[in-house]
């Protein structure tokens, strides 16, 4: 058996956790507990190291007059964030969060456009037919019909019946074919995970295997 | 009729039990199945093979504990082949909590090779702003981390810098995803500055990813523990990935058999209700 101390902490904590599938019990509700203010307290240093200390702090202590000219505005944007906990006080936070929202927004679309919109439409232009690559040729026409056909289902301007409805409908078949692969990875995600979990307690706890 | 409708009733922790056994047995009994590389696992290695020595990867960590089981081996088969081609590494990551995770693996790893930091390998750590930062990566690397590493040392003083100022001096990124930050690799070191991308992902994001892999956005994907058991067998190092697909094979004949026999046991109770109704 393993001796580290810290070892046996972690296979408390997994065995604690694992409990809740039998029921909910103050083990369980002891490690998520303890999971989620150590995570809250993990962040919090992270942020103060690499954000808050370097970014505003020690910027306006080593930085010079322009630097901090405007060091002025994240500092001004961040009290107005604040004084969300001010009710009296609470719109200002407001012009804060439009900031944010503003610059998210527009990093956002740039990204978007650039980095998906366009290079996605072009990854659906693409050969029908390809000589001597049979393989190709039918990825190419299924590429083409899934992406025609589910976006047809999304077009609500039009009734769903006739030849168009058979065409939306298809649309349908790529989504749920698309909605089975993603439910098989999350399988395959999680069971990797009781797996780790399981080889933790069975190696390095237990020294079983 | 009622072995159907007790089916449909089984508590739970029985099928729990039945999954916990299912996994633990393989490696109480030592079985291990002998696994083909998919494609796409082939086309990340070969792309690491083809790199010239001494060139640099930044590898981002952007996962935490929680995706552990299935990113960790995969970044310790990846930096065992990068350090064994005699590349550099860059390390850095935008889940604050997953960087020591990386940190950890890559000086397990570094010494394993007898790599040294600064001349062979950097961490650069956390930065918040995500996209920010993956943009002004672009512009200047230095200055986007303050020009300190992970614990403070000037990056003037790490021989290895010196060269690497924008994404122009690396060879690639090579993302660990267990969210959305491959994508924002993609689309903003990818498509404004043409960085090769590579993801590392947990099966839960890799669907989200394929489509950058048709467009021709990404160079590979590596995916899950499957994809980790290839890059290892690949990289002719079998570790936990390896050992665990086949614990990971039992589970989906298992959960395939509980999926079908639960489908056959509600067409005979929604059977049996027609005809009484």
């Amino acid at each position: 058996m393993a001796t580290t101390i810290w070892v046996w902490v972690a296979a408390f904590f997994t065995l604690a956790i694992l409990s809740f599938l039998y029921k909910d019990n103050p083990f369980y509700r002891i490690a998520e507990s303890v999971y989620v203010g150590s995570s809250a307290a993990y962040m919090l240093l992270f942020l103060w190291s690499f954000d808050v200390k370097p970014k505003m702090i020690d910027a306006w202590v080593k930085g010079s007059t322009t630097d901090r000219l405007i060091l002025i505005i994240p500092i001004t944007l961040s009290i107005f964030m604040l004084m969300r906990f001010i009710p009296k006080l609470r719109w200002i936070s407001r012009w804060a969060i439009a900031f944010t929202v503003g610059m998210g927004a527009g990093l956002g679309v740039a990204g978007l456009l650039q980095g998906f919109v366009v290079p996605q439409i072009k990854g659906t232009i693409v050969p029908l037919w390809i000589a001597n690559n049979f393989k190709q040729t039918i990825n190419n026409w299924i590429i083409v019909l899934g992406t025609l056909t589910t976006i047809s289902y999304f077009f609500f301007s039009r009734k769903h019946t006739g030849v168009f409805g058979k065409f939306s409908r298809t649309g349908v078949m790529f989504i749920m074919i698309a909605f089975g692969a993603t439910f098989g990875f999350t399988i395959m995600a999680r069971v990797s995970l009781l797996i780790g979990r399981l080889y933790f307690l069975l190696h390095d706890w237990l020294g079983l295997i | 009729m009622k072995f159907f409708e007790k089916l449909a009733k089984i508590d739970r922790r029985i099928i729990f039990v039945i999954l916990a056994i299912t996994i633990i047995s393989p490696f109480l009994f030592n079985l291990t199945f002998k696994l083909t590389p998919l494609e796409e696992s082939k086309r990340a290695f070969n792309f690491i093979n083809s790199l010239p020595e001494g060139s640099t990867v930044i590898i981002s960590i952007d996962y935490d504990a929680s995706s552990m089981p299935e990113l960790q081996p995969m970044l310790e088969a990846v930096l065992r082949h990068i350090f064994s081609r005699n590349l550099r590494v860059i390390l850095l990551g935008h889940w604050a909590a997953g960087v020591p995770l990386g940190q950890q693996a890559l000086e397990k790893i570094a010494s394993e090779y007898g790599k040294v930091y600064g001349e062979d390998f950097v961490v650069l750590g956390y930065r918040p702003g995500l996209q920010a930062v993956i943009i002004n990566m672009g512009k200047n690397i230095h200055a986007t981390f303050d020009n300190v590493d992970y614990e403070g040392t000037p990056l003037s003083k790490l021989p290895m810098m010196s060269n690497i100022k924008t994404y122009e001096d690396v060879a690639c990124v090579f993302g660990f995803e267990a969210g959305n930050v491959g994508e924002m690799w993609i689309q903003f070191a990818n498509a404004r500055y043409g960085v090769k991308v590579l993801l590392g992902c947990t099966g839960v994001v890799a669907p989200d990813l394929f489509q950058y892999r048709q467009s021709g956005q990404l160079v590979a994907i590596v995916s899950g523990l499957r994809g980790a058991a290839d890059y290892e067998r690949l990289a002719k190092h079998e570790a936990f990935a390896s050992y665990g697909m086949t614990a990971q094979t039992f589970a989906h004949v298992l959960i395939v058999a509980f999926i079908i026999i639960g489908n056959i046991g509600y067409i005979f109770t929604q059977s049996k209700k027609r005809r009484s109704s």
